[in-house]
């Protein structure tokens, strides 16, 4: 097998046999790092306990419940599909979704402000707000 | 080589990539996602994307990544996630072909810039699709994960650039 010459300038920055990592890579990854680190630390600071969890369908809110009531409620999705709201003490999780993937089901139990749950397929995003906060459907359904 | 054998030569080049790429993603598919997010892929078709960028060049790694995203949702996708690998893939794509072009990258460096951008860009269309900027909680680890399976696509990417035989390039 011919192998490529190792000043090639399609081959920049590799030779025959390994990549040459250079210094912008290592500068970028580490760039990339600390505005991973910068991201985590602001949501940590500004997160805070909610209060009412929000029921979207196609960006449309069609229901709001406090957090401090256990509740079940069927989430008529876009298209015909449904999922199951419920809320147990003071956490919010999907259960049984008619969407394919049921990726929503996986995304746990929310309570903290700005914190959702979505299940693309069906359109729909359950999502947490805090006290102070409008709740939104009030001024939607009147 | 004749100019009529090496444009016939890069037709079959061209649709033996498209189709390792579509390959990649029906692998992917089968993949369960291991966090429940979305958006979170591996990303195994960017091998393709990157060897593409790195040993055809800036033109062929946009044609093969079109072509894949446009037969993966005929494929097996709708225009949801038509939307989705569109808007991630073409700026990711974007990203990656001005990174490499500064000369300043490896692989590596390329393919986790291109990483992250995928990711940002499937959170950008859950924004406007969603209308919702509820889904920005993702941004972390769908960040972390970009970077984590940028490297790692990166490395496998270069050594695969590096070995493949000068005659296909050509
Ligand atoms: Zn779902």
């Amino acid at each position: 097998m011919q192998r490529r010459p190792v000043h090639s300038d399609r081959m920049l920055g590799m030779d025959n046999s390994q990549i040459k990592v250079k210094k912008s890579d290592i500068v970028l990854i580490v760039a990339l790092l600390v505005g991973f680190l910068a991201m985590i630390t602001v949501l940590t600071l500004t997160k805070s306990g909610g209060a009412y969890v929000v029921v979207s369908v196609d960006s449309v809110e069609v229901a709001a419940f406090s957090l401090d009531q256990d509740i079940t409620y069927e989430i008529k999705g876009f298209d015909g599909g449904s999922n199951t709201l419920i809320i147990q003490d003071g956490k919010a999780h999907l259960e049984d979704s008619s969407c394919p993937d049921h990726l929503c089901e996986h995304m746990g139990k929310i309570d903290k402000v700005g914190q959702s749950i979505i299940c693309l397929p069906n359109r729909v995003v359950v999502e947490i707000r805090g006290a102070g906060d409008d709740k939104g459907f009030d001024t939607i359904s009147s | 080589m004749t100019p009529r054998n090496s444009s016939t030569k890069k037709i079959a080049t061209y649709g033996m990539m498209v189709a390792l790429a579509l390959i990649m993603s029906y692998i992917e598919a089968q993949i369960p996602a291991l966090i429940a997010v979305p958006g979170m892929k591996l990303g195994l078709t960017n091998i393709v994307v990157v060897v593409a960028l790195y040993v055809f060049g800036s033109k062929s790694a946009m044609f093969i990544n079109i072509i894949r995203i446009l037969l993966v949702s005929f494929l097996f996708g709708s225009a949801t996630s038509f939307a989705f690998s569109i808007t991630g893939g073409m700026l990711s794509t974007v990203l990656m072909i001005v990174l490499k072009k500064t000369g300043r990258f490896s692989t590596i460096g390329v393919s986790a810039a291109g990483g992250i951008t995928h990711n940002i860009g499937q959170i950008l269309v859950a924004v406007l699709l969603l209308h919702t900027v509820a889904v920005a909680w993702y941004l972390p680890i769908l960040w972390i994960s970009g970077i984590v399976s940028g490297i790692i696509i990166g490395l496998i990417s270069g050594l695969i650039a590096s070995r493949l035989p000068e005659s296909i390039s050509k």
